[in-house]
């Protein structure tokens, strides 16, 4: 053993210095990563010679507290990856333009000096639109100069306002709060300009659309900190080792601290590593095992031996007590509307009677009006918007009665559907009646009609379950086998101990959700069953308890002055902003080929909504108000309004008028009642930040038929001719709606490839951004550690050049100011949730056209199309005049805005002088100075005037904090904790762990639904039509009917073949498709996006690891190698989204040799039209809030082996 | 008694997220140039699994580690000396298939792709000859039991296992996994120090953080054989053999080694541990099922006086002795008996630990799917993989060592479920950690050390005092002021 010395000897080790030299660097900066991922975490860059060399986690989070584990360190391997782009040969140093449209538009400037006209000359020439549009995606790109690729799109913009209206011209980026400035940029461009934001959260189908529907909330959740707190966590569709990377050490540590966790995964996940329990059940069947499990908690916990606690919690934070009016079906009932006040003789009279509710007081038996409901929050007193236990046409006090089973009239046979089998069955519910000025109504509680939803009898007649065992009765442990092909046993030990854990800990039982049940097409009723698990038993608002959805980073926690200079509305408005799922079905054309929902989507028999196509419903929704829809009319928004001021409008009220009497006649059409019109076609689409060709476009292929007019390898039918009505059907669908297609981007990405002109973008670590997470509590920036490399610029240079020509451009075609018409639609956390009680139809004569009520809203708004620069620069003077506010929460904050313009640079034009935001650290400046997350003051003054809503204590919460106050420096030092804010249901007090909606438990602030409390019951007449009234399970829609096999299966596959489920999680290697193409991802995966299949599945198609496959359906073909592993179910494949096209995609062997593309190439969009309804409380536009979202889970595969590949 | 100070560590396999944010750390800074392109100083494996390079746990492949003979151990191929002797033709020293060829892509055909009928896509070409290549391997490719008939399926650990169990190992009923992640382990015995011919490689006498002297190597490779952990790897750029410096410059300065730093799941700790030198041998030559306990022995407790006199004669700084005292890792592998070290069996004497994984319960299936259990958690007997598999990892087959650190895992987890929740009665928990000789302190301050450290306490790094070291050479003071220049010589003058 002698020769193993130890060395200390200084000169032996002199050589040691080779290692130190690498390790020494010049400066370290903070900043983060762009990506969407949720995570925000606070990173180190070091910069080493002038150059990036890598990143480090910061590790400098203020503490939360030190029973909560640390924050530090957070980033994951795909974060530290980024450095590796920034000087890579990905990168988009210079900007490129196609160049077929390089080559028309240098021919056409040789014609016309002015830039519009020449423009103009390409677009009228029909053979050179079409030729650089069957370019795209082709090669050919050209190096240009910044002045020549921003003189083009001037152009366009310009030529486009004037020709089609602005409307034409689109954006699209993702969910601002990972660089809100960045996307504030283009946005705050677009609106100015009159253009259209697209929405994204609804489209990536991270949107849960059972927030909005039981909370009214777009999303909130708690904190990663706060799983820690939890002592019982079921995770179900998300896998927080891949999505949640920095966050998932709390999953670890809360278990050594004495928590459970049980993870429910198709696949043996990686999160399943973690597990207590791994419950493989069938993929997309959680819904079941959750409707059992409620099924078990109602029986035992509140009806057999019932927790005081869980009673007390339903009865005051929940709608169980109101009254549902039962309707007469044959020789039962079935559950129809909430009974409203105005119904009753003594509430005829009140304000918004028809949105006050009704329970019954358990020791009178009288009717009591509760406060808090919808009616409450928008009458003109306040101080009723509350949940405590009064009445408020009296005040006086009551405790509502739960239920009737004790006290009742009689027990009543009630209807309730069975979809699983698709039946209905008859259950005796305890009924009373109530004198009503209509007569004598029959109601049941909502708790009791639970009940009978769930199958459990508690004595009464009818067909309940008669046991556990019962596996014809929905829902028992013994029914859902058949769906998840998990124990009966298992859905016991499993609600006992969620039960026995929640009543010993007062609700820490958790619920950590995603994408993987986000994404199936009846995501809604899965939510809803495992929220209704936690209402049951207490669980929402409380820390270490409730609904923790992570899929996409929406909290933008600064949201008021941040959407204030995103849509521009410091200067004008409102904003044209388009719900994009309903906005991609139908421009790209995907309804055409599409049967229609009630093809696929389990609508009752006897419902008016059956047989309606999808593409009508999406119509009515825009005809009613609902939904909103861009370009708004076949003609141009600006020429509608010089035809109205010349038939004589002087005002903008008569141009108004004569607008909306058009429409009402008939003269004025919607576009999208007929979208392939090329009236109504988009025509510029800017795409920055994101990905939208490819990582998020459900239905790729149509993307580039339909859209892009290039090549495309979809081989759908169409579906839709002879069964939409109200929407016009052309024979053939027109291919290359868009005339330019402008991608702003720091790496080639499959987007970029395809678009006309490429713009190189600073990298993240480039330039100066905000970014805020719903993962932690922390705001913190992204900081310039080197300056935009090459000629790169930051998105918000960017907008600021390219609104600085187009108003150039604009001087000879529009020198003065013009009048645009903007129709939006009726809006959430507005009066406009009162707008309609039932649906009705103005075109159909069941109402009169009276906008803002039967159907949307219209506004005046003047564009000065030469101020464009001036105007994004600085900050307009509407925030001084009307205040900031987000989600119903209002503030006052001229003496910020006062003090903005004293302290900061300005900006001087027309003889004012407004705060500058020309640069993007000034706009940080402007957020941070203006939010109440941010500023202590302005969280105290929007507290203040929620006490005179609600009449209720709340501005202690922010009485600590009121001079707290963070500029962009102090967050480049160290991320900042924000503060409690109105705008937010959780609360963050002494180093409190956020958790969403303790605010609303432990204040008593009403939930921003129908009826204030969380809802069990949703009584929309559409809710009632499609049976989501109630919570409810719904089998995902089988191939058969999807209809994404018809061709592929009759088209003689060569060689053996199988049909899977394909799934697409987000996975280990990527953020969407943004790392997937670095070296280092690739390297530590398998140098490719791969199809994960069983080892069995793959043994009978003769497929081994590592072999090449295609894997195809009829809309389209992505070719990849396989990864056998057992942990992969049989019937099930996965490939993580998102691949791109771009990196070593070989040709298809079924589609005519041509390049293969990605996974959005096997999916296609389909809309689910219970999440169209407006102007109902919670069920209003909002957006990003509400609308239909853009499913992709339940499409199916066909998978082969490749024989020869071919790149 | 001769006792040194070591730089130890601890990887929480429990809380092991398998994101490899660790091995990025360190590719950045320390692998990401030529030559070195396929070096994963840190890498994180599956398991099971056959890891990277492939199945290097097969030592009768690349004959690695020591093989003990009577109160000796050889080096289990080539030895310093035999080694000489077979030095240009080793048979059993790894290829670059066995890791993988790097690749890379052409990026820059989505830039220069003339107008064509068809889109471009950059296609993968090897970096080692720019050719167009299939891929075929990587140094994670069974992450995530990618490729589990394959590769999981020929893990040797395997061997420990009944054959039923291996039947029912890919079968949903037992179908599991956990990841490894792995450095160099900086052993007390190192085969890569001994197999040198050149001497290149020694232990650092301040923190025994083994390396290999830039400028001494000769590129003979034995170092790659002799690790049986393959954590030396060869440059092909430069013709020198690299390992992990376990961040040297880092740990100099106070701070975690990269990989430390970067890990998120928050796993890692590390800390100094006294040792005696004296045991190395005597350790080395026990017999596989006493590795454990004998290496534990050789650990020696910094809070003892006559420890303290005997390393302080050493020359070990007293503020070495005191960073020992408040080591993490003496507390979990010491004290706890939590963390076990890799197949100690190659007798190099690791100084990385693991805490061995709980995991997922059995289910049954026979129509349905059963995992519910008697209790609220299931006995450790009744985890996914069997404890043999675990020990064969982590205590050279003895599966006492593996049961007793698990059953206290377990332990504590019931003991902070009475605390917080209160639905496991005091006795009970009580009973658990008397069986595994532990007691409600000890297991409130493991809950600590494993739920709530912060950074300072995950990595209690040893003063270095470089200014010692320095002064050796030169005065710190005119040190001060030129390091970092670099060249120093004066110019040669003329032509």
């Amino acid at each position: 053993m002698s020769w193993i010395k130890d060395i200390v000897d200084p000169e032996t080790r002199a050589w040691e210095q080779f290692y130190r030299n690498r390790w020494q660097h010049d400066k370290v900066v903070r900043s983060t990563h762009g990506v969407n991922c949720t995570g925000g975490c606070s990173w180190n860059i070091y910069v080493k010679e002038g150059v990036v060399t890598w990143e480090m986690q910061a590790l400098d989070y203020p503490l939360l507290d030190r029973s909560l584990p640390p924050y530090e360190p957070r980033g994951c391997q795909r974060g530290i990856s980024y450095s590796w782009y920034i000087y890579s040969p990905i990168r988009v140093k210079y900007p490129y333009v196609r160049g077929a449209l390089l080559d028309l538009w240098r021919d056409a400037r040789k014609q016309y000096d002015d830039p519009v006209e020449a423009w103009a000359s390409i677009q009228a020439n029909e053979k050179g639109r079409a030729l650089y549009q069957r370019a795209r995606g082709k090669g050919g790109f050209r190096r240009a100069a910044w002045s020549d690729v921003l003189e083009i799109v001037a152009a366009a913009n310009i030529h486009t306002a004037k020709k089609y209206g602005p409307d034409r011209v689109i954006g699209f980026a993702p969910i601002p709060a990972m660089s809100m400035l960045s996307y504030a940029a283009g946005a705050r461009f677009l609106q100015l300009f009159g253009g259209v934001c697209l929405s994204f959260y609804d489209w990536y189908c991270d949107l849960p659309p059972a927030s909005p529907e039981i909370w009214g909330e777009q999303t909130d959740v708690g904190e990663s900190a706060d799983w820690y707190n939890s002592k019982f966590t079921a995770v179900m569709g998300s896998n927080p080792n891949m999505t949640r990377t920095p966050d998932c050490h709390f999953a670890a540590e809360m278990r050594h601290n004495g928590t459970k966790l049980v993870v429910f995964s198709p696949d043996f996940s990686q999160v399943a590593k973690y597990a207590d329990q791994w419950v493989p059940l069938h993929a997309g069947s959680d819904g079941a095992f959750w409707m059992a499990v409620n099924h078990v908690i109602l029986k035992e916990r509140h009806h057999e031996e019932p927790s005081k606690l869980f009673l007390e919690y339903v009865r005051r934070y929940t709608d169980s007590p109101m009254l549902i009016k039962l309707e007469k079906d044959g020789d039962a009932y079935k559950p129809g509307r909430l009974l409203r006040a105005n119904t009753l003789e003594k509430y005829k009279d009140v304000e918004n009677g028809e949105w006050k509710f009704l329970v019954i007081d358990e020791a009178t038996g009288e009717a009591k009006m509760p406060g808090g409901t919808m009616g409450h929050r928008w009458q003109k007193n306040g101080g009723q918007w509350n949940l405590e236990y009064k009445d408020t046409a009296d005040g006086s006090e009551y405790s509502p009665a739960l239920s009737f089973l004790t006290k009742n009239d009689e027990v009543a046979q009630v209807r309730f559907n069975d979809f699983g089998s698709d039946s209905v069955v008859t259950r005796g519910i305890p009924i009373r009646f109530v004198e009503t000025r209509e007569g004598r109504v029959a109601v049941a509680t909502i708790y009791d009609l639970l009940f009978g939803e769930f199958g459990v009898g508690r004595g009464l007649p009818g067909e309940y379950a008669k046991s556990f065992d019962d596996e014809n009765a929905t829902y028992t442990p013994a029914w859902q086998e058949k769906f998840t092909g998990v124990s009966r046993n298992t859905v016991l030990q499993f609600a006992r101990e969620w039960a026995r854990t929640a009543e010993l800990t007062g609700g820490k039982c958790m619920i950590i959700i995603g994408a993987g049940i986000n994404h199936w097409y009846h995501n809604n009723l899965m939510y809803r069953s495992g929220i209704v698990a936690l209402m049951l038993t207490g669980c929402v608002g409380k820390n270490g308890g409730g609904l923790n959805h992570y899929v996409g980073q929406e909290k933008l926690a600064t949201v008021a002055p941040w959407a204030a200079m995103a849509f521009a509305r410091d200067w004008s408005g409102p904003p044209r902003l388009q719900n994009a799922p309903s906005w991609h079905y139908m421009q790209t054309d995907q309804w055409r080929y599409d049967a229609g929902h009630s093809h696929y989507g389990v609508v009752p028999k006897d419902s008016p909504e059956r047989g309606v196509h999808t593409a009508d419903m999406q119509a009515r929704a825009v005809r009613l108000g609902w939904l909103p829809w861009y370009p708004q009319f076949p003609e141009n928004p600006l020429e509608a309004v010089k035809a109205a001021e010349a038939a004589g409008a002087k005002t903008n009220e008569e141009i108004l008028a004569h607008i909306a009497k058009r429409i009402e006649k008939g003269d004025l059409k919607y576009s999208v009642d007929d979208v392939d019109a090329a009236a109504a076609w988009p025509r510029v689409w800017y795409i920055w930040r994101g990905n939208a060709l490819m990582s998020s476009a459900k239905g790729h292929e149509f993307f580039l038929k339909h859209y892009l007019g290039t090549h495309h390898n979809d081989i759908c039918d169409e579906h839709a001719a002879g069964k939409v009505k109200d929407v016009a059907w052309h024979d053939k669908a027109p291919e290359g709606k868009m005339d330019l297609v402008v991608d702003i981007n720091f790496r080639m990405d499959t987007s970029a490839l395809y678009s006309d002109i490429v713009l190189p973008t600073a990298t993240f670590y480039e330039k100066a951004d905000l970014n805020s997470t719903d993962l932690h509590s922390f705001i913190h920036p992204l900081g310039e550690a080197v300056p935009p490399s090459w000629e790169s610029k930051p998105d918000w240079d960017i907008f600021k050049e390219i609104a600085k020509k187009t108003s150039e451009v604009a001087r000879r075609h529009f020198p003065t100011p013009v009048k645009d018409v903007v129709m939006t639609p009726l809006a959430h956390d507005t009066v406009d949730e009162l707008a309609q009680p039932s649906i009705k139809d103005w075109r159909k004569g069941e109402c009169a056209f009276v906008p803002g009520k039967t159907t949307q809203r219209f506004t005046i708004v003047e564009r000065d199309y030469t101020k464009l620069w001036e105007k994004y620069t600085s900050l307009g003077p509407n925030i001084k005049k009307d205040g900031l506010g987000a989600h119903g929460v209002k503030y006052d904050c001229a003496d910020f805005y006062d003090e903005l313009a004293a302290e900061n640079p300005t900006i001087k034009f027309d003889g004012q002088v407004y705060p500058s935001i020309e640069f993007a650290p000034d706009a940080a400046n402007v957020i941070l100075k203006l939010a109440p997350e941010t500023n202590g003051e302005l969280a105290y003054r929007a507290y203040k005037l929620m006490e005179k809503k609600t009449g209720l204590v709340l501005a202690d919460l922010a009485e600590g904090a009121r001079k707290s106050r963070a500029t962009y420096k102090d967050l480049l030092a160290q991320p900042r904790r924000l503060l409690n804010s109105p705008a937010w249901s959780g609360l963050v007090t002494d180093g409190r762990a956020y958790s969403a909606f303790t605010y609303n438990i432990e204040k008593r602030v009403p939930f921003r639904t129908l009826t204030g409390r969380q809802q069990f019951y949703l009584d929309h007449e559409g809710y009632l039509a499609f049976g989501e009234h109630l919570p409810t399970f719904k089998p995902s829609p089988l191939p058969a009917v999807y209809q994404d096999l018809d061709k592929t299966e009759s088209r003689g596959n060569t060689g053996p073949t199988k049909i899977l489920n394909l799934l697409t999680p987000h996975g280990k290697w990527h953020i969407h498709s943004t790392y997937g193409d670095t070296l280092r991802m690739m390297t530590l995966s398998r140098g490719c996006e791969p199809f994960w299949m069983n080892d069995k599945d793959a043994d009978e198609i003769g497929i081994v690891d590592n072999d090449w496959v295609e894997v195809h359906n009829d809309n389209g073909v992505y070719c990849t190698r396989a990864v056998v592993s057992a942990r992969i179910p049989r019937g099930v494949s996965i490939v993580y989204h998102s691949p791109e096209r771009t990196l070593n995609i070989p040709k298809s062997e079924t589609r005519k040799g041509r390049r293969a593309g990605g996974h959005n190439s096997l999916t296609r969009t389909r809309l689910k039209p219970v999440l169209m309804y407006g102007g109902y409380g919670q069920f209003t536009f909002h957006f990003n809030y509400w609308g239909p979202t853009g499913v992709n889970r339940d499409t199916h595969v066909m998978v082969r082996k490749m024989e020869k590949v071919v790149f | 008694m001769d006792i040194r100070a070591q730089v130890s560590m601890v990887f929480h396999l429990d809380k092991c997220i398998g994101c490899h944010t660790c091995s990025i750390a360190c590719k950045n800074v320390w692998t990401d140039r030529k030559g070195a392109e396929y070096m994963w100083w840190n890498n994180v494996e599956t398991k099971p699994g056959t890891g990277y390079p492939t199945a290097w746990e097969d030592q009768e492949r690349y004959g690695g580690g020591w093989t003990q003979n009577g109160d000796v151990v050889q080096l289990r191929v080539n030895g310093r000396f035999r080694g000489l002797a077979n030095i240009f033709h080793n048979p059993k020293l790894p290829v670059i298939d066995d890791y993988y060829e790097p690749w890379t892509y052409r990026y820059q055909d989505l830039f220069d792709a003339p107008a064509s009928d068809d889109q471009p896509t950059a296609r993968a070409v090897s970096l080692i000859t720019g050719e167009p290549m299939n891929i075929e391997a990587g140094p994670n490719w069974d992450d995530d039991l990618g490729g589990s008939p394959v590769y999981a399926a020929n893990d040797p650990n395997r061997a420990a296992m009944t054959p039923q169990e291996r039947e029912m190992m890919f079968e949903v009923e037992r179908l599991t996994f956990f990841y490894l992640p792995r450095i160099c382990n900086h052993c007390l015995n190192p085969a890569c120090v001994a197999a040198c011919p050149s001497s290149a490689l020694y232990k650092r006498g301040e923190d025994g953080i083994v390396v290999l002297n830039q400028e001494r190597c000769r590129g003979w490779r034995l170092c790659v054989s002799a690790c049986p952990y393959k954590k030396t790897y060869f440059n092909w750029a430069t013709g020198k053999s690299e390992k992990c410096i376990l961040c040297y410059p880092r740990v100099e300065t106070g701070q975690a080694p990269a990989c430390f730093h970067s890990c998120v799941g928050r796993i890692r700790y590390l800390g100094i541990l006294l040792y005696d030198a004296d045991k190395i041998l005597p350790t080395a030559t026990m017999p596989d099922a006493e590795l454990v306990e004998a290496q534990r022995a050789m650990i020696l407790d910094p809070h003892d006086p006559e420890v303290i006199r005997e390393a302080e004669k050493n020359g070990i700084h007293p503020s070495v002795i005191e960073s020992a005292q408040k080591s993490p890792v003496y507390k979990f592998v010491k004290e706890w008996k939590l963390a076990l070290p890799l197949h100690i069996e190659y007798r190099t004497l690791p100084m990385l630990f693991y805490v061995p994984p709980l995991l997922p319960v059995l289910a049954k299936k026979a129509d349905t799917y059963d995992t519910a259990t008697e209790d609220l958690w299931a006995p450790i007997e009744e985890a996914r993989l069997p404890i043999e598999y675990m020990a064969s990892l982590f205590a050279a087959g003895n599966v006492g060592k593996v049961r007793h650190a698990m059953k206290k895992e377990l332990a504590v987890r019931y003991f902070r479920r009475h605390v917080t929740v209160g639905d496991v009665p005091a006795a009970r928990v009580d009973a658990m950690l008397a069986e595994v000789g532990s007691s409600r302190e000890e297991a409130e301050a493991i809950y600590r050390l494993t739920s709530l450290p912060l950074f300072d306490e995950r990595f209690v790094i040893p003063p270095s005092h470089r200014e010692e070291a320095v002064e050796a050479l030169e005065s710190p003071f005119e040190f001060r002021g030129a390091t970092g220049f670099g060249f120093r010589e004066k110019p040669t003058r003329g032509l």
